[in-house]
């Protein structure tokens, strides 16, 4: 049906543009995938995203929406079906609220564990710990982050379930440790075995040695 | 002291804080009746960390007792709840896309940005006014000749960005430049937003605002 022309613009790596595919696989929307190099940008990222020139980029109907969470209460608004986000204001406003702590609190000291060493990694990995403690909390009892089914904190979150272990390999520190986060644990198990995500993981071997890679420049930085 | 909590709308603010404003004006914009508590950040209420322990800051709204924390999830917690009146996010779903997109720019880069310009000097002030002037002109050129963001009716990106102009006089004394000659059309529909009542009221003093600005600086090494 051209006027429901779903394109979504990512790159194979970016967790972020995950979000997205998950969220269109579970809303059962067809879709075209357009891979852009970053360092190449094509015209089309620049003419959808000429403010921060990133992905992932939705394009519906000809009309460009940027930033993952942006588009991910878009498509929500957009295919009522299988809804990502509760519809009580009050839980509405929680799951923003868990987004925005994910994105300020969560996110910048696991990467920050994972681009140091010595004692800005220590610093760092304290902070990681006591934000993951504040997510365990959160999932406790529960299944996914959403209750019962998997919905938009899980897709919000979910890069975590492959990314960590993938930081623990290369820097040989665990972070989600199963006797002490069992539950953060647990979910993580669940997300990665579910039907969403089967099969969308960008591949181990192709995936390692570019974090790698990531990591020794930043190291290499700070000599 | 109780019973007031569990019952109506409590705002946990600060009389300064630029997020903070978003509500009051959010608030005022839909005729909610509220009771404004104002914060002493250095020696914070026991109902404000308990309504906030992760981050332990304000604005926060009790609705019947219940906390919501993050100006923007309060505006838009707000706009779901009284839905009858005055809507702040506009009914379809590409058009609170680009509203909820602007909100989120506004958030990632002016308060950072402004806070740079009013804390460093010399070369480095002066980048943080380049990027200031960079940051407003992309804004204006996202009004246009709209008489609001959110065209006719004011809204979501109005409310996100106009408690900033009430700190434009500190940017333009402490960086020596005219953000109205830099950007004429944003400051014109800053003087339209004031002529609003819930803008008027909330907004203080630039004066005040500047002499805010340099007791802090005193106080905290500036010279």
């Amino acid at each position: 049906m051209q006027d429901q022309e779903v394109k979504l613009l990512g790159t194979w790596s970016s967790p972020y543009v995950l979000r997205i595919r998950w969220a269109l696989r579970i809303k059962g929307i067809e879709y075209e995938y357009i891979e852009e190099d970053l360092r190449n940008k094509s015209p089309l990222l620049l003419e959808y995203n000429p403010v921060h020139k990133k992905v992932p980029v939705l394009v519906h109907k000809g009309r460009a929406i940027a930033e993952s969470l942006v588009i991910l209460e878009y498509i929500d608004e957009t295919w009522r079906d299988n809804p990502l986000l509760p519809r009580d204001p009050y839980d509405k406003a929680m799951a923003r609220f868990w987004c925005k702590f994910g994105e300020e609190k969560l996110s910048p000291p696991i990467w920050r564990v994972f681009v140091t060493q010595g004692e800005e990694q220590k610093q760092a990995y304290a902070s990681a710990m006591e934000n993951l403690e504040i997510l365990e909390k959160e999932l406790e009892g529960k299944r996914f982050l959403s209750g019962e089914a998997i919905g938009l904190l899980d897709i919000f979150f979910g890069s975590l379930a492959y990314i960590i272990p993938m930081y623990e390999e290369i820097i040989e520190m665990k972070l989600v440790d199963p006797s002490k986060l069992p539950w953060l644990s647990k979910w993580m198990e669940e997300f990665l075995n579910s039907p969403v995500v089967k099969d969308t993981l960008p591949q181990k071997d192709k995936l390692l040695p570019r974090y790698l890679a990531i990591r020794d420049t930043f190291l290499a930085k700070r000599e | 002291m109780a019973d007031d909590e569990m019952n109506g709308v409590v705002l946990l603010d600060v009389w300064v804080s630029l997020f903070g404003q978003r509500c009051r004006i959010a608030l005022a914009e839909k005729g909610v009746e509220y009771e404004y508590r104002e914060e002493n950040l250095a020696n914070k209420s026991p109902l404000l960390l308990k309504s906030n322990p992760v981050h332990k800051k304000i604005p926060v709204l009790l609705h019947n007792g219940k906390p919501v924390c993050e100006s923007h999830i309060i505006v838009q917690y707000v706009d779901e709840i009284w839905s009858d009146r005055a809507p702040l996010l506009p009914a379809n779903p590409y058009a609170r896309a680009q509203a909820r997109f602007w909100v989120d720019f506004i958030d990632k880069k002016i308060y950072d940005c402004g806070s740079r310009l009013l804390k460093l000097e010399g070369e480095a002030q002066q980048e943080a006014k380049r990027e200031l002037i960079e940051i407003l002109k992309l804004l204006e050129g996202e009004l246009g000749d709209k008489e609001y963001f959110g065209g006719e009716t004011f809204g979501f990106v109005d409310i996100s960005l106009i408690p900033f102009v009430s700190w434009f006089y500190s940017y333009e004394t402490f960086a020596g430049f005219s953000i109205e000659a830099e950007v004429p059309k944003l400051v014109a529909w800053g003087n339209r937003c004031m002529e609003r009542e819930s803008v008027a009221k909330t907004l203080h003093d630039p004066h005040k605002v500047y002499e805010f600005v340099l007791s802090l600086k005193k106080k905290y090494g500036g010279k």
